[in-house]
């Protein structure tokens, strides 16, 4: 609207006035109805159930879209009948209170409720730390945080070297962006989905039998050229989601493959942002490519190897499809997400399962802040 | 410009109160529903019935059914309303397309739609919504356990209005009990299964002159023969079962404990007032030692057991050249993947068992799980599924007490596959296997509830399964740490 315009007579301040009270009004009724509607479980008559759903899945987001753009128009409207100081002054807030809103509502209020349930949620008479208390005596939870531990270890670090080395290589070869676009492609599949292809990697089919997986296939085909050689007596199929610990390292390897092609398209565009000068001239003065690497490339996109790292880190640190689908946390290979899950819907106890939610919220935490600060060091999300 | 506006103002205005007008028209049919309908059978109620004739007039009601929104919703009262049914049997699978075609007849002869939904990782879809608030009418639950929680939360409508006479007369004693929680009836049993039997390559066991064992020194003694012979390994066992690893141990457990000690151990066992690693549980564990993890016993040994999924832990034997494993303890339901069956069945999901390439009965056929010490007799372990109900509707009351009667399992039964908790379903009606199957439970000395089901979840659903799980990883070593873990995990 035109922030010049002045309501100079009363007579124009009372009818805008007037206007944002009637806005007001039928914009929030309206709502108030719409949302009345939907919350009732009801079956619209004449309609098939299915059909009566999408219609009321139609309304549902016709409400949602015009809501939003009525709420902003009765407050704009409210707004302009405000003297023009007032308003130039609130505008920015209007503007940023459904954001907020939003946030407030589906972000901090569960976690404020995760945390208070973690603590209120005990055997009566017990303490408000019985849930930590608990948790941090319960073997169980002690191996969960060890897998935690080692996921966080080796995932986001192979992720980063794998795809450091990948984007170095391919970085000035003819077929670049077709190499590239191989090792990007994983990133495009689910974790189930990832799950349930890797499956059949690690299939494993008793010995003598035709080997599905993948990965026996290639190791007892090798083994067998080698047996004929008479260098091996004999080749075995391994289980590898089963032997301990090597289930969890054939796990870390999925999680590896799904993130190597984010960590090497940061890091590649990354490469390619330093600075040709810099190279050029250490190479005038006698620099080796290796020198040129590991002294000028890595230091210059120091900022971006920190933000793929911490970012892989955060996924590795909430991973729980990827156990849940394969081994189901069985045999050691359990994280805090799967008990978590575990807690929640199969035992149905709130306060563990929260308390599981709790401690990795605080385990990420710390890796949130060093990513956020880095990310804005890179002026990305400044 | 600022005209457009308000016309788009008024058309959002507009939408919703058209919405708001078809809730409106919604409570005109509650209305029609409440209305006061004569109790007593109308006379061409029979008319009715006689048209459902193939689904065996002959025990149809003749006035009453004797549950008071059954007669009210075959007089056609309710004609037109809905009820959401859930069930966890699996989409597309022969259980949900048998559920739907039991409940044909319902529909057809009261005019009330049921909307069946079978839902993948049921339990939890379920759970989450029950907790959101969009619970189904009615919904099948396996697990007492669940039901005992549900019923806590205040979720479950308590089936006061049930005739419960006559449920009691015509329920198999175990499971009318076991609908009952706090003393109150929530749920009704509609399907059981017998998991106390073996399966056996029919033919291949005549060439080897090889007999169906009836006791467990026999049964021990056939597995060394066929070692002894080189037929390659007596028992086909695995227990990979996507988020559900380890059940398959568990029901041996279960089924060897019910023949090694009393009923009251079983039972003190399930509620822990003797300790989950009670002597008793760990002889059973032996017991059960002795056949998973013998030298040459199970085929693959103990990496096939952890590492097969079930459904294809009997497929080496059906091996081109004959069986590579000869025994499976399985319920009934594992005829379905036998050998060709499972992709014969994918394709052809309407072909009657005669027509599976390895058909029940002839190719497999099966012997019960042999006693162990006689004075514990011949028990049975047994599962079954209940129907509980979220929301009292006279309709959702009508079909609920229609699952209580033997038309509602009539279809199913003839499909096979289907045992009935009902005493007043004829035994003609039952085909092969669950002729045999219904007999093992008349004869049965006691009848045990899968224990896992009843247990706590933390170790029902949880340490026991993943217990099991590694205690076959450990080839059966550490009998005693892992029922030790398991005993420590037990909540409380």
């Amino acid at each position: 609207m035109n922030r010049a315009v002045q309501a100079t007579t009363s007579n124009e301040r009372w009818a805008s006035i007037t206007r944002a009270v009637v806005v007001s009004v039928i914009t929030v009724a309206a709502l108030w109805l719409g949302l009345q509607f939907l919350s009732q479980d009801t079956v619209l008559e004449g309609l098939p159930p299915n059909a009566s759903k999408l219609v009321q899945a139609l309304i549902a987001i016709v409400l949602g879209v015009a809501g939003i753009w009525a709420l902003f128009y009765a407050g704009n409207t409210m707004l302009e009948s405000f003297p023009a100081k007032v308003r130039d002054a609130l505008r920015p807030y209007l503007f940023v209170l459904p954001a907020v809103a939003v946030v407030g509502l589906y972000l901090i209020y569960p976690t404020v409720g995760t945390i208070v349930t973690s603590v209120t949620d005990v055997p009566e008479g017990e303490s408000f730390f019985y849930n930590y208390a608990d948790a941090f005596t319960d073997p169980e939870v002690l191996l969960n945080l060890r897998n935690n531990t080692i996921w966080l270890l080796i995932a986001p670090a192979a992720s980063v070297f794998i795809g450091l080395g990948f984007a170095a290589l391919v970085d000035r070869i003819r077929l670049e962006s077709l190499a590239k676009s191989f090792v990007f492609m994983p990133l495009a599949i689910s974790f189930v989905g990832a799950a349930v292809i890797w499956q059949f990697v690690y299939a494993w089919k008793p010995p003598g039998q035709p080997q599905i997986g993948t990965l026996n296939a290639f190791w007892v085909g090798a083994g067998e050229i080698l047996v004929g050689m008479g260098i091996l007596t004999e080749i075995e199929p391994i289980p590898w989601l089963q032997v301990i610990p090597v289930n969890t390292l054939a796990l870390i390897a999925i999680m590896v493959w799904l993130q190597v092609g984010f960590a090497m398209v940061v890091l590649s565009a990354a490469i390619k942002g330093v600075p040709t000068e810099m190279t050029e001239a250490a190479r005038i003065d006698g620099a080796s490519e290796r020198q040129i690497f590991f002294k000028i490339t890595i230091p210059s996109i120091r900022g971006a190897l920190l933000v793929v790292y911490t970012t892989i880190a955060i996924a590795v640190l909430k991973v729980f499809d990827l156990i849940y689908v394969t081994t189901g946390g069985n045999l050691d290979t359990s994280v805090v997400a799967v008990r978590m899950y575990q807690e929640m819907f199969r035992f149905r106890n709130f306060g563990a399962a929260t308390t599981m939610a709790v401690i990795l919220l605080v385990a990420v935490i710390p890796i949130m802040i060093i990513n956020i600060r880095s990310l804005r060091r890179q002026g990305i999300g400044a | 410009m600022s005209n457009r506006k308000w016309l788009a103002l008024l058309l959002v205005l507009g939408l919703v109160l058209a919405a708001c007008g078809g809730d409106g028209g919604e409570s005109t049919t509650t209305e029609a529903d409440a209305a006061p309908g004569t109790t007593e059978a109308a006379p061409d109620e029979g008319t009715t019935t006689t048209e459902g004739g193939d689904t065996g007039t002959t025990t149809a009601p003749a006035d009453s059914t004797g549950y008071t929104e059954l007669d009210q919703a075959l007089a056609g009262e309710f004609e037109g309303t809905t009820v959401d049914v859930w069930a966890q049997w699996l989409p597309e699978s022969v259980e949900e397309a048998n559920f739907i075609a039991t409940l044909a007849p319902f529909t057809e002869q009261t005019g009330i739609e049921v909307n069946f939904q079978a839902t993948p990782d049921y339990e939890t879809a379920l759970q989450v919504a029950v907790d959101g608030g969009n619970a189904p009418d009615l919904a099948q639950i396996a697990q007492p356990g669940k039901m005992h929680q549900y019923a806590d939360a205040g979720a479950l409508v308590a089936l006061d209005f049930f005739n419960s006479e006559k449920l009691e007369a015509e329920m198999v004693p175990a499971f009318y009990d076991l609908g009952h929680y706090n003393d109150t009836l929530y749920g009704i049993y509609y399907k059981s299964d017998v998991k106390s039997i073996v399966w056996y390559p029919v033919q291949a066991f005549a060439d080897n002159g090889y007999e169906a064992p009836t006791t467990w020194d026999e049964l021990v003694a056939l597995s060394d023969q066929i070692v002894a012979d080189g037929n390659g390994n007596p028992w086909c066992i695995s227990i990979e079962s996507q988020e559900a690893d380890g059940w398959v141990a568990t029901d041996w457990m279960e089924d060897i404990l019910l023949r090694t000690a009393p009923e009251e151990i079983y039972n003190q066992w399930i509620t822990h007032e003797i300790p989950f690693n009670h002597p008793e549980v760990l002889e059973a564990a032996d017991y059960m030692s002795d056949i998973w993890f013998a030298e040459d016993y199970a085929y693959g040994g103990n990496t096939y057991i952890n590492a097969t999924w079930i459904g294809e832990t009997q497929d080496p034997m059906f091996a081109e050249g004959g069986p590579q494993c000869w025994m499976q303890k399985q319920a009934a339901w594992i005829g379905g993947f036998w050998g060709e069956n499972r992709d014969f069945i994918a394709e052809n999901p309407e072909a009657p068992q005669s027509e599976w390439p390895n058909v029940p009965g002839e190719d497999v056929d099966f012997f019960y799980f042999p006693m162990i010490e006689e004075e514990f007799g011949t028990p049975v372990l047994g599962a079954a599924d209940m129907f509980v109900m979220f929301e009292d509707r006279p309709e959702v009351r009508a079909l609920l007490e229609w699952l209580a009667t033997p038309e509602a399992a009539e279809g199913w039964i003839a499909a096979g596959g289907f045992l009935s908790p009902l005493n007043t379903v004829p035994a003609e009606w039952y085909t092969y296997p669950n002729d045999g199957l219904s007999e093992m439970v008349l004869n049965a000395t006691t009848v045990g509830f899968d224990a896992s089901d009843l247990m706590p979840a933390e170790v029902g659903v949880g340490s026991f399964w993943s217990g099991m799980v590694d205690w076959v990883a450990a080839n059966g070593d550490g009998t005693e740490e892992v029922f030790q873990s398991i005993e420590d995990s037990w909540p409380g």
